[in-house]
């Protein structure tokens, strides 16, 4: 659970017009009217599409409903925490109870307050109480395993100490570590260090003053090659490539369809660009055309004017719910109705296709056909940064009118050629086998985890291939035990509730790794077998479905039928 | 007793029904009967009157073109070619293969080439690698972060402090973090393009008012305390902020915090400081326009939803801190290297001094502009281009031109470091006098 959207939430906030369940939304996975849950509880839960030679390959993507009981049960538990608040703030406003938060100066006293009491309530009330499973901070390579700082708390984690020790080699399953290049040793590693030595840390300088450094050429050159288009510009921030370049791209006058569950930082460079913004479902690929014909045939509102442009904003993968966009389908609808298609590839990129080129090398699909490719160097290269890829006059565009080559530092050397030697490692151009070794792994790792952690019982969210596995927890006391008894087991794992998920549907969520090792993994679920025991969260109701047990091979990328 | 009385109603009515008029019965069934209809009938939408059939529909799809993703750019845009530096971009800068003297990186305390810096850094390469996987929330949040943060607070005597990965991100989040819609913001017009964004983002109402003059913030801030008289429930919750920058990139002035304070008591309101200009160069110990904001945790958008800061990068900065500590010595070097760079470009013909004395990054624009804002920047291009050929590193102030508020006029930047000596300060100073002589003259 995170603080309430006044601008503190985890990572991956869905923009939701109406967060609550109960307005019987299409969207699988939602507890639908009882009659009708009833009905369809056993099945409904595999979605395999092929949709007349689109997809090459089958796209096995499912979202188990939420058990009525449970359901019921999460509400009971958010009203008793609520009730809890209200009785906690009273003994706080009474001073009763010790108040921890953050209060004024004196002089300052009779200044208007910086946070209404009512805004914070979630913040204070429930989400302090399992504040420890968030900002846990680490003093080692994020790489498989880490090492935690322990911390302790007096006063209900109000603040927290550094009792000194180190909590070793633990498990971890919640960085963005997904090819495993989060390293420090290695070939990337030398490279850097060399650069470092070579070039310091810093630029103090933008891309369009003296900022622009034969680094970031060279680096530029080799995204575009990696990619498949024709040219690549790449930036410090990857949060502020979304929000600083698509109002680069739309205006006023132009239309942004927006898939329900994006990033905050697709949200906001939408919001900050002035065009009209519309939500189609997640993934819901009636939605979306429902919308591009309503768009198109009536025009502005109220005007009627034509619209300038069309922009269709998706991610890759979603990393709430580990689903992949069905891009195949977006493609064709982008070409019939002439709109543009941003792709974000934040967490696919490296991760997803038999060659790493994200999820349009995974659906088999021609690069030019997504108009700008944007993705990070975080996830997958072990770096921080962000890029866009596409045509030559695009790039020529951003590279003039892009806020952050205007305003904003460009990369640092050493990051800069941390990624370049990943991005060769993966490509192959190193004369090693090394990346296409770590794809295979990865991919190996997703199938084997999601499959064992099916057949546990758990509901387990998203697509077969998506390195990002959602376990859904969905009372809120589980958040906090599960994060809890996992570190305790020495393991670290990423919980999230309201307001990133919709409030009943929080939940745990796992990021594989190349460098997950088989045991690694096998202990790994061992533990969350245990702890689901414990927290009794095996609330699967299907049987369990042993998909044909095949080890993975190189063949599975070329196959066309399950 | 209740029963008895209902049913003494009912007979009532039982009673009234015999005895009313047909007619009153009749239209009392007609009624009824219209209702029962109506509830049956199928409803329709009012949107879909709109008539059009499916052809229709069709042959608007297929004729709808939509305007190109990008308007073409012309091969001349002075923009588009960015100048390539090979290799570090320290002291002695290599720009588009010419060696030059550099006077355009923000990199006043030199602090780019310092081999602790990079000793630091490199330190911190070895331990951790470089990319952090992940937001600060979720395993982000390294031991050097927290160092850092805890080092930037004692050093700026504030109570907390946080960083974020991205300069130009830390303004735009933290306004909207602390200023929502419905608050009132009191900007500078000077205010810098990531003060301008973190507005739009927060949709709070701006009042401008104009450069350094607090007799103009005074009348808006006055103005707002008379609406406030007229409407004091809507002013208990109404927040108030004061944003202003320490030492403005645009122009080169500091800002005049003591009034500002003042100000700020007496009509309360909240300050914002963005000092990434005046943080290491004003102030006796490099701390900035020292002013006490007690910065809480913060909840801005680009700190939560981002990747942290790559902890080489931080190790940088905590040694950064370090050195600044050590030898305070350097900030009246600087000083001094401002002034005299100051003094030594007055009087060039044909440009004027933008900017105070002790400011480090000045502006140089033209006296008599051409009238055409193009043609300005061709000739201070120019006059760029001429001075790297002679060895000395420039450049122009750039901006986006369609969306800043308060377009500044295009100005060359010079950039003063602790590292140029009085030999470069004097060869830049005539080199740039007679470059500006051929070109403007």
């Amino acid at each position: 659970m995170r603080p309430d959207p006044g601008g503190c939430c985890c990572s991956r906030r869905p923009v939701r017009a109406n967060s609550c369940v109960a307005n019987g939304e299409v969207r699988n996975g939602y507890v639908r009217s009882s009659a009708a849950a009833a009905a369809a509880s056993a099945g409904q839960v595999h979605h395999v599409t092929q949709n007349g030679g689109l997809y090459k390959r089958p796209f096995n993507e499912g979202f188990e409903e939420t058990p009525m009981l449970v359901a019921v049960l999460t509400y009971v538990g958010y009203g008793v925490l609520t009730l809890f608040g209200y009785l906690r703030d009273f003994l706080r406003h009474w001073r009763i109870e010790k108040c921890h938060h953050a209060t004024e100066r004196e002089e300052q006293k009779d200044f208007v307050s910086l946070y209404q009491d009512f805004e914070n309530f979630y913040t204070r009330n429930l989400y302090m109480r399992i504040r420890d499973n968030w900002n846990r901070p680490i003093c080692s390579v994020p790489g498989a395993r880490v090492d935690i700082m322990e911390r302790q708390s007096h006063d209900y984690n109000w603040s927290f100490k550094y009792t000194g020790n180190v909590i070793k080699d633990v498990i971890n399953m919640g960085s963005y570590n997904y090819l495993g290049f989060a390293r420090n040793s290695g070939p990337c590693q030398e490279a850097a260090a060399k650069v470092l030595e070579e070039y310091g840390v810093g630029v103090c300088s933008t891309r369009q003053e003296i900022g622009n450094l034969d680094k970031h050429e060279e680096l530029e050159k080799l995204v575009a090659s990696f990619l498949g288009v024709e040219a690549a510009m790449a930036y410090g921030m990857g949060f502020a490539t979304n929000s600083m370049n698509i109002p680069a791209l739309v205006s006023k006058g132009c239309l942004i369809l927006s898939d329900e569950l994006n990033h905050a930082s697709l949200v906001l460079g939408a919001r900050l660009s002035g065009a009209t913004i519309r939500v189609f479902k997640h993934n819901n690929m009636q939605s979306l055309e429902k919308l591009l014909k309503d768009a198109i045939v009536y025009g502005q509102p109220r005007t009627r004017r034509p619209w300038k442009k069309i922009l269709i904003l998706v991610e890759g993968i979603y990393s709430m719910e580990g689903s992949i966009v069905r891009l195949p389908e977006v493609i064709a609808l982008k070409k019939k109705y002439k709109a543009y298609l941003y792709l974000d590839e934040a967490h696919s990129i490296g991760a997803l296709g038999p060659t790493g080129r994200g999820v349009v090398d995974y659906f088999g699909l021609d690069p030019e056909d997504v108009d700008i490719m944007m993705g990070t160097f975080t996830k997958s290269f072990g770096a921080s940064g962000g890029y866009i890829g596409g045509k030559k006059a695009l790039i020529d565009y951003l590279r003039t009118h892009s806020h952050s080559a205007v305003y904003a530092a460009s990369l640092s050397p050493p990051v800069a050629e941390q990624i370049i030697t990943a991005m060769k490692c993966i490509m192959g151009q190193d004369g090693t086998t090394l990346g296409q070794e770590c794809i295979q792994q990865l991919a190996e790792n997703v199938r084997y985890f999601r499959r064992r952690l099916k057949s546990m019982g758990f509901i387990i969210y998203g697509n077969e291939d998506s390195p990002v596995v959602p376990l859904m927890l969905y009372m809120p006391a589980k958040i906090g035990a599960f994060g809890r008894e996992m570190l305790k087991r020495n393991i670290g794992v990423v919980v999230v509730g309201f307001p990133a998920t919709p409030i009943i549907e929080s939940r745990a969520r796992f990021c594989l790794s190349a460098a997950h090792t088989r045991e690694m993994l096998d202990t790994a679920l061992k533990e969350i077998g245990e702890v689901g025991d414990l927290l009794h969260l095996k609330y699967s109701r299907r049987r369990s479905v042993p998909l044909l047990d095949r080890p993975f091979d190189e063949m599975t990328y070329e196959e066309t039928e399950d | 007793m209740a029963t008895v009385a209902e049913q003494w109603v009912l007979v009532e009515m039982v009673q009234a029904l015999y005895e009313a008029p047909a007619y009153h019965l009749i239209l009392e069934g007609i009624l009824i009967l219209w209702i029962i209809r109506l509830l049956f009938s199928k409803t329709y939408k009012l949107q879909e009157r709109s008539d059009l059939t499916l052809k229709e529909k069709e042959e608007l799809i297929e004729e709808w073109q939509p305007e190109p993703l990008v308007p073409p750019v012309s091969k001349d845009h002075p923009a588009l070619n960015y100048n390539i530096v090979s290799g570090p971009p320290s002291h002695n800068i290599v720009v588009n293969g010419k060696e030059c003297i550099n006077f355009a990186s923000f990199n006043f305390l030199g602090l780019l080439d310092n081999p602790r810096l990079k000793a630091a850094a490199l330190a911190s390469l070895k331990k951790y690698g470089v990319g952090t996987c992940g937001p600060r929330g979720f395993y982000g949040t390294f031991d050097v972060h927290l160092d850092l943060e805890d080092r930037l607070a004692k050093f700026m005597k504030t109570e907390e402090a946080i960083i974020y990965s991205y300069g130009f991100a830390t303004i735009a989040s933290a306004i909207p973090a602390y200023s929502k819609r419905g608050d009132i913001v009191f900007v500078d017009k000077a205010a810098c393009f990531a003060i301008q964004k973190g507005l739009q983002a927060s949709r709070s109402d701006i009042k401008l008012f104009n450069h350094n003059d607090m007799d103009d913030l005074e009348r808006l801030l006055k103005e707002q305390e008379i609406e406030d008289q007229k409407n004091p429930r809507k002013a208990r919750v109404t927040r108030r902020f004061i944003i202003v920058e320490g030492l403005y990139m645009n122009t080169g002035t500091v800002c005049p915090l003591p009034e500002l304070v003042k100000l700020k008591y007496k009509y309360k309101a909240r300050i914002f400081l963005e000092e990434s200009l005046s943080f290491g160069v004003l102030g006796e110990h490099g701390r900035g326009v020292t002013e006490h904001f007690g910065i809480n945790r913060l909840s801005g958008q680009g700190y939560c939803f981002s990747a942290s800061l790559p902890p080489l990068l931080a190790a940088a900065a905590i040694e950064a801190l370090n050195i600044m500590e050590e030898n305070p010595g350097i900030f009246a070097v600087l000083k001094e290297k401002c002034k005299r760079i100051h003094k030594a470009l007055q009087g060039i013909p044909g440009l004027k001094v933008v900017g105070e004395s002790i400011s480090p990054a000045l502006h140089l624009q033209l006296e008599e502009t051409t009238g055409c804002r193009e043609r300005d920047v061709k000739l201070l291009q120019e006059i760029v281009t001429q001075c790297m050929d002679r060895g000395i590193a420039l450049t122009q102030a750039r901006y986006l031109e369609k969306e800043e508020k308060y377009l500044p006029p295009p100005s060359i930047r010079v950039v003063v470091t602790v590292e140029q000596t009085e030999e470069d300060l004097e060869k830049a100073a005539s080199t740039i006098s007679e470059v500006a002589q051929t070109v403007l003259l």
